[in-house]
Parts: structure tokens; C-alpha cells; sequence
């Protein structure tokens, strides 16, 4: 088993918690242990713009830092930084670009950071599960599809923290694949969304739904003319926004009919059928087990 | 008969302006020699109450530090004030009706998620815990660590004076003490078991012997108890 760390931020221990248990079993079966970093904050949640704000760059860099030190001092075997939120996963490497480029600026910071144990260079690389998976490889993953998903029609959706900017995007920011590529290797139906990477509302989610279900409707509307049965997603807002504020979709749209927004994770067990109690398929708005037990995908 | 020893007198600033106290003092003991008369700032004297934090810096060093007064000694050319109070928003809750979760800061302290994670907290903390570190998991839900990493706290307010999100730490942490000890540590068996011998009044007839001792045999006794601590 390689162990190599793994930053969660917060959402993925509360309302994301099946997220991680789905991703932790899915990458145990690919023989990978995703070693929680013991001390982490919050990343920041927003990526700072402003050119001298730079304490809002204080808080990735600490997690940056002490997932350097961790993995130096467990020696694991991989000491890259494994994520899932695909915000954490923006303001952690964005925030590493800029203390990698401006020296200035990481000097500050280090200074500022005068209680932790060393000085942080930039040497930490951060990736997302995904890539990890990109990595492992395709080819190897189907080889572990005990459940082959081939009758399911699947939407992959990006947003946009995955994407962009390019310089920290983990595909590419107009035609990405890499969840395509993953779920054609569960030798799923996949579905052609031309929405896949348009916003979801992000926060907007906590003052005004109304946009958030304004934009979740086309999203989700295109992805089912398109024929998809189910949509899956990489980041617990998008997650959020999709998957509960279809209740508000409803309210405005009643000619809107339900459909289930789940982590590429999720589906993954199913296709390697793993033991599905830690996929959380209850903890969704739109319960997707009926469409899996149509489908035969769930033992009831 | 008692010994005069003459101490060696040094330079302190208390709110700006100069004293000599003896070397030695701790930052308590020399505002009261300088004459100051401490009605508040001060209480235990023995760094457990926490009333008596106090900011202090010293000369050639940019850091502010944050201490308790009684447990500070002072040193040539500090500067010192005391910060006896922070004004804190103190919430209002019953126990019974609270459950040990994430949520549970969404009603009583919200602006515990405004934390920006820079540790500022941490620097001023006199008994050096990890403020941060428990905020953040109080954030992400964890109450048991952040009972645990908070236990320390003594409450001086320091860590809400500095903190640039304007935070009230130690209140929070107060409250997931609370959660931590009613619902989530291990129930001792003993606590159950020694109120049903006191309810029984087992320790009544000690403790009305205890009630009528005149004061020296009382003094006497207190000196001479021994201290057992092995409750198992």
C-alpha cells in the first residue's frame, strides 16, 4: 500500500463526509492509503486577488507547510498533497504559485509564520484525486470494474475551480476529459454536457438561491436533453448547489423533473463493488438508489 | 526577628511610564510595588485563574507577547500593560437542548468560521495552546479535539484581543468542554456511585466532626491530611 498524504478541508468531514469514505475506499482498492494530514486548517475557501492581502495567503501556506514537514517525518512514500474539494484544491495551488514566484512575498509570510517549525519553499505539489487517477491509470482501473456501468448514462460535470485558471487547472480548461476518461473506464454511458464546466452559483448559494437555481436549471437541463440519468461531480459546493437546490429548481421550474448528483467516487465503488456503506448514497437531495436499483447496480 | 535583603532595583515601564522595581518581581508584585493598587487584573496569583493577563515587550524585540502577571518576572526596560478584560460576546444556551455537532456554532458563536487561520492566536497565548488549531476544529466539527487542545485555557481573553477576525476563542472552546463533558467523554462510574454514599449520608457524622473542631486542631489536620489521589 503507497501512502501518500491527503488534506481534506472542511466540508469534506462534515456535509461532503461521503466524498472522503467513498474516495479513501476507492483508492485503497487502487492500493493507495490517503493519509490525513494531522494538522490542518481551513484553506481559505476564496483564493485572495488582492495583490497585497497577504494574509489571506497565510492559511494555505501553513497547510502547505505542514504537509511538507508530515510526509518528510512519516516518510511516505509519495509526498505530493492528495485533494478532493476542488476550491481546496484552487487556493492551495494558486497560493503556491504565488509564494513559488514572489519571493517577497513568501519571505513575508514565513516571517509572519514565525510559530511553525520551518520555513515553507514551495516545494509541495498539490494534485487532486483525479490526477491521481490519471495517473494510476485507466487502463488499470478497468481492469478493477467487477460491475461494469454500462448501462447507466452519465453526465460528468466540472464547474470551474478544477479547470481554471489554466496555470492550476488539472485538464483542459475548455474541453476537459479526465472524468470522462475515468468514467469511460467504469465502462459507463458517457453524456456530452455542453454546460460541464459553466458556474454553478458557488456562494451565491447563501444569498440568493434563486441564481444558484437559475444556473443549476441549465446545467442539469442540457445534461438530461442530452440523455443523462445521473451526473457526477468533484466538488462538494457544485455538489451543494446541484444536487439541493433542486428543490428551488422545482419551485420555479415545475416542469423540472429530479435528477441525481453524485461524486465520480460514488460510482466508482459501485463499479469495483466495494462494501457500499461508506458511499453515502443517502446523504443525497435526489436519492439516486432507485435509478441504481433499476438499473441493477445496487443489491437490494 | 526578620532579615532585610536588599534587592537590586531595576527599570520597567508600566503604561509608559518608568519605575524601579526589584529584579525579580513578578509583573504583579512589581505594580504593587510601584503603588499600584490592583482590584481587578489580579486573583489566584498561582497562574491558574487567568485575570491577570497582561501584554508586555521587551527592549530590541519586535514580538508582543502575551502572559500572565503573576507567573511574569520582569526584565530591565519592559514595557507592561494589563489587559484585564476583553469585552466577549458570551452566548446563551441550554445544555440539554445543544447537540455535540458542527452546527452547534452556527447559533451560539458564527463568527468562529470567520477564522482566517493565521495563528495569531497561538503567538499571545500565555499557556501556549493551539488556539488556531482548535478553532479549526471546532470549524470541521470535531468537539472532542477541540475540548482536548483548548483544555489549557484559563480564559485570560488574549487570543480574542488580537484576533483579526474577531473572534471569541475561549468561549467557544467553553462550550465544546461542556458538549465534550456531557456528551461525548467516557461516563465515570465513580461520580454516580459517590453521590448515591453521599445522598446515603455516609460522610455525614466526618463531616459535622469537621464542623465542630476548633480552628487550630482544624489548621492542624488540614497540614497533616495525606493526599491520596489513586482512585481506582
Amino acid at each position: 500500500m503507497k501512502r501518500i498524504p491527503y488534506y481534506p478541508g472542511c466540508s469534506l468531514q462534515t456535509k461532503a463526509k461521503h466524498f472522503e469514505t467513498s474516495a479513501m475506499a476507492v483508492a485503497e482498492a487502487l492500493d493507495y492509503e490517503l493519509v490525513t494530514l494531522p494538522r490542518w486548517n481551513c484553506c481559505g475557501a476564496v483564493h485572495s486577488l488582492t495583490t497585497d492581502d497577504l494574509m489571506h495567503h497565510v492559511a494555505p501556506v501553513t497547510t502547505l507547510l505542514r504537509s511538507k514537514e508530515f510526509s518528510a517525518e512519516n516518510h511516505l512514500d509519495d509526498s505530493r498533497l492528495v485533494v478532493l474539494c476542488a476550491m481546496c484544491l484552487n487556493v492551495l495551488k494558486r497560493t503556491n504559485k504565488r509564494v513559488q514566484e514572489l519571493l517577497e512575498d513568501r519571505t513575508k509570510i514565513n516571517d509572519f509564520m514565525y510559530l511553525e517549525n520551518s520555513k515553507y519553499d514551495g516545494s509541495t505539489i498539490v494534485i487532486h484525486f483525479l490526477e491521481l487517477l490519471r495517473e494510476i491509470g485507466w487502463e488499470t482501473l478497468s481492469q478493477k470494474v467487477k460491475h461494469p456501468l454500462s448501462n447507466l448514462a452519465v453526465s460528468p460535470y466540472y464547474g470551474c475551480l478544477l479547470l481554471r485558471p489554466k496555470e492550476v487547472g488539472i485538464d483542459n480548461p475548455e474541453a476537459p476529459t479526465i472524468q470522462e476518461d475515468l468514467l469511460k473506464s467504469l465502462d459507463a454511458k458517457v453524456i456530452e454536457n455542453p454546460l460541464k464546466n459553466r458556474c454553478c452559483g458557488s456562494y451565491h448559494t447563501l444569498v440568493d438561491k434563486d441564481v444558484v437555481a437559475e444556473l443549476g436549471y441549465d446545467i442539469l437541463i442540457n445534461a438530461q436533453k442530452a440523455g443523462a440519468e445521473i451526473i457526477t461531480t468533484s466538488c462538494p459546493l457544485c455538489a451543494f448547489n446541484l444536487d439541493q437546490r433542486q428543490e428551488n429548481i422545482l419551485k420555479k421550474h415545475p416542469d423540472f423533473t429530479k435528477i441525481p448528483v453524485v461524486y465520480f467516487t460514488e460510482l466508482m465503488m459501485i463499479a469495483f463493488d466495494l462494501p457500499l456503506e461508506k458511499a453515502g448514497l443517502d446523504m443525497h437531495y435526489v436519492d439516486p438508489r432507485p435509478l441504481l436499483l433499476k438499473k441493477e447496480m445496487l443489491h437490494e | 526577628m526578620s532579615e532585610e535583603i536588599e534587592a537590586k532595583l531595576i527599570p520597567i515601564f508600566i503604561l509608559s511610564r518608568m519605575h524601579m522595581v526589584p529584579e525579580g518581581s513578578t509583573i504583579i508584585t512589581a505594580m504593587e510595588y510601584a503603588g499600584f493598587k490592583l482590584k481587578k487584573g489580579v486573583g489566584c496569583r498561582e497562574g491558574f485563574c487567568g485575570a491577570c493577563a497582561s501584554l508586555y515587550r521587551l527592549e530590541g524585540d519586535f514580538k508582543l507577547h502575551g502572559s500572565l502577571g503573576c507567573q511574569t518576572v520582569v526584565q530591565p526596560n519592559m514595557q507592561i500593560v494589563q489587559i484585564p478584560y476583553t469585552p466577549s460576546p458570551k452566548a446563551i444556551y441550554d445544555l440539554e437542548t445543544l447537540n455535540a455537532e458542527q452546527e452547534v456554532f452556527t447559533n451560539t458563536y458564527p463568527e468562529l468560521y470567520r477564522c482566517l487561520a493565521c495563528n495569531t492566536c497561538a503567538k499571545i497565548c500565555p499557556q501556549e495552546i493551539l488556539v488556531m488549531d482548535y478553532v479549526q476544529a471546532g470549524i470541521k466539527g470535531n468537539l472532542a479535539l477541540m475540548a482536548d487542545l483548548s483544555f489549557d485555557c484559563i480564559m485570560c481573553g488574549l487570543c480574542t484581543t488580537r484576533c483579526p477576525a474577531e473572534i471569541t476563542q475561549f468561549n467557544a472552546a467553553l462550550l465544546a468542554r461542556r458538549l465534550y463533558g456531557k456528551y461525548l467523554n467516557k461516563k465515570g462510574r465513580f461520580l454516580e456511585y459517590r453521590i448515591k454514599q453521599i445522598l446515603e449520608g455516609k460522610f455525614e457524622e466526618g463531616y459535622q466532626e469537621l464542623m465542630n473542631l476548633p480552628k487550630e486542631a482544624l489548621t492542624k489536620r488540614y497540614f497533616d491530611r495525606e493526599l491520596n489521589f489513586n482512585i481506582t
